[in-house]
């Protein structure tokens, strides 16, 4: 059971001066679960992410990611970890595949290899008709897809999303989780924050964040029965309102 | 942009050549003429045979002389005395009064020299008296005759001297700014986050910024090398392999400087605020428009951390003078140091953990 924990985490703490970001967290995510991560805005999700990602310095306690300590493994972890920020974060000013091809080089993947993965990438899409095109141009839908994909490229232990959903249409956002259900499939552990409630419901477990703080942590279906509701949203509001 | 940064430089080369010139030309002379002989008139045609005076007109008194001044008419005011060719004649030597517009002071050194050296060739026992409102000191009437051999410029002319300067501050300024807004731009679209969680190593990453601005710097060089020697026809004296041999160094200089500044700031505009400060010091302080060795002795020793100082001077050196390998090895070596110690820097700021 122990080894099933791919991010366990342990009195997380981040301050900002004597603001605390992230104070205290303690959870774990599965291997190959989908784990929300829910949060009003500014209740510290992207500050914690940021230090499992290990491109933060925690202030105080534990956290391993796969089984490197973010404080003293950081590059490591990152080898085994993608990330997709909500900031559309890949090169407008090179191509679909230009943009694939440097961060598959970035990952250290050889040439076939990016190559392959490109085509496999750029038709699971259906890019094929803008593969040469600046990525700038795209649509945000797409180009948020593209970053999801292009954060798989060399077949991460467990993926990091932040907002990936954010301003995108529901259709968009719809194929958008299929993506997520397939890398989850393929043993892809999901480590996602989301503003969307409906979001939520898709997840195996989910965590609130309120005030720097984790105030909940189950399944959807829990969560639900304990704060008698039947969303999520409503439970959110609950423990926001507090 | 590629082309805006091309372009631009090379416009700025053909101009700033042009207008960047020392010579003291088109001088306002007037004069106030008591004598009224032959040989007042002789000495005002020498001054209006010379390129370098504009001959305005006889002021009648020194009233209207001082008057014209203060309106800024006049820069340079000649007094020939009473019996100037009485004296001249008879006694062998008599004064001149000479009054000259001194804001700009280094224009009114060259401006006191021309006219001593017209009036002596005019009349060698002839005496020049500065009068008060000018601060140079009074010049001393000479019977020493000074024949000037100029070296390696031979016709004095300053385009071939400015040119390879501009073309220095230009590879600079570019270069510089180019990095300087780099990482920092990077960081305001959001895209070095995403290069910060990956595994790249940060020399790996530095060396990735580097590169293309180096290529782009020698780039302009080349451009401006040909302009030189095509539209200002600069003899180019000393070896090309060296000069790039020197300037490929120098960049990595100017590039470990540039990714340092914009690893230290947040936004576009603080690096650009940064960068201006240290290009405008740097070049005031290289040596391309002032001499260092008139500069106060703290300022030299500043000079001495003046990258730029050194790219002017080598560019000069092996241009202007054909110098080799071993002249410029102390420059080569001290731009290295520079380039390792910037670029360390610039590896370690860079953080891809904060």
């Amino acid at each position: 059971m122990e080894n099933n924990n791919v991010i366990k985490v342990a009195g997380l703490t981040k301050m900002f001066g004597d603001f605390t970001a992230v104070n205290a967290i303690t959870f774990d995510v599965k291997k190959g679960e989908i784990f929300g991560f829910l949060g009003a805005n500014g209740a510290g999700k992207t500050t914690a992410m940021k230090m499992l990602i290990g491109i933060s310095t925690p202030t105080s306690g534990k956290a391993t990611v796969a089984g490197f300590d973010v404080n003293t493994q950081p590059e490591q972890i990152k080898k085994t970890i993608g990330y997709m920020s909500q900031k559309f974060a890949l090169y407008d000013d090179l191509t679909v595949r230009e943009n694939i091809t440097f961060f598959g080089g970035i990952y250290g993947l050889s040439r076939e290899k990016i190559k392959s993965k490109a085509a496999i990438l750029i038709d699971e899409l259906g890019l094929e008709n803008v593969a040469n095109k600046l990525v700038g141009s795209l649509p945000l839908g797409w180009k948020q897809k593209l970053s999801f994909s292009v954060s798989l490229i060399h077949d991460p232990k467990i993926v990091f999303l932040d907002e990936p959903t954010g301003g995108v249409d529901p259709i968009t956002r719809r194929q958008f989780w299929e993506l997520i259900y397939k890398a989850s499939h393929q043993g892809t552990t999901v480590f996602v924050t989301t503003h969307y409630m409906d979001e939520a419901e898709y997840c195996d477990r989910v965590s609130i964040m309120v005030n720097g703080k984790i105030e909940a942590l189950d399944t959807p279906k829990k969560l639900k029965e304990r704060f008698k509701v039947d969303n999520m949203n409503d439970v959110f509001l609950k423990l926001a309102r507090g | 942009m590629l082309p805006i940064i091309f372009v631009l430089p090379l416009i700025q080369l053909i101009i700033l050549s042009n207008a960047s010139t020392f010579d003291v030309k088109n001088i306002k002379f007037g004069y106030v003429d008591h004598d009224h002989t032959s040989t007042s008139s002789a000495l005002i045609e020498k001054f209006n045979a010379s390129t370098y005076f504009n001959v305005l007109t006889d002021f009648g008194s020194e009233k209207v002389a001082s008057q014209a001044m203060l309106n800024g008419e006049v820069d340079v005011v000649l007094e020939i005395p009473s019996y100037f060719e009485r004296d001249l004649q008879k006694e062998k030597r008599t004064n001149l009064g000479v009054t000259i517009n001194a804001i700009d002071g280094a224009a009114a050194g060259l401006e006191s020299v021309y006219v001593t050296q017209i009036v002596q060739s005019f009349h060698k026992n002839l005496l020049v008296d500065l009068m008060q409102a000018s601060d140079s000191p009074k010049i001393e009437a000479v019977n020493i005759m000074t024949i000037p051999s100029f070296w390696f410029n031979k016709t004095l002319n300053y385009k071939t001297f400015m040119v390879p300067g501009i073309l220095v501050l230009l590879v600079t300024m570019i270069t510089l700014f180019l990095s300087g807004m780099n990482i920092v731009r990077e960081k305001e679209i959001g895209t070095l986050e995403q290069i910060n969680v990956t595994p790249i190593k940060k020399s790996q990453f530095i060396i990735g910024k580097l590169f293309p601005f180096w290529i782009i710097g020698l780039g302009l060089l080349t451009v401006g090398l040909i302009i030189a020697k095509l539209i200002f026809n600069v003899p180019i004296v000393g070896s090309l392999p060296l000069m790039y041999l020197y300037t490929s160094i120098y960049i990595l200089v100017i590039l470990g400087i540039g990714l340092f500044i914009s690893n230290f700031t947040d936004t576009q505009q603080q690096a650009m605020f940064i960068a201006w400060f240290f290009t405008v010091i740097f070049i005031l302080m290289s040596g391309l428009f002032t001499p260092i060795q008139s500069m106060p002795k703290w300022a030299q020793i500043v000079t001495e951390f003046n990258p730029i100082k050194y790219f002017v001077q080598v560019m000069r050196m092996v241009m202007l003078k054909g110098s080799g390998f071993t002249d410029i090895l102390p420059q080569l070596l001290k731009t290295l140091l520079f380039a390792l110690v910037m670029n360390g820097l610039a590896v370690w700021s860079y953080k891809k953990t904060n």
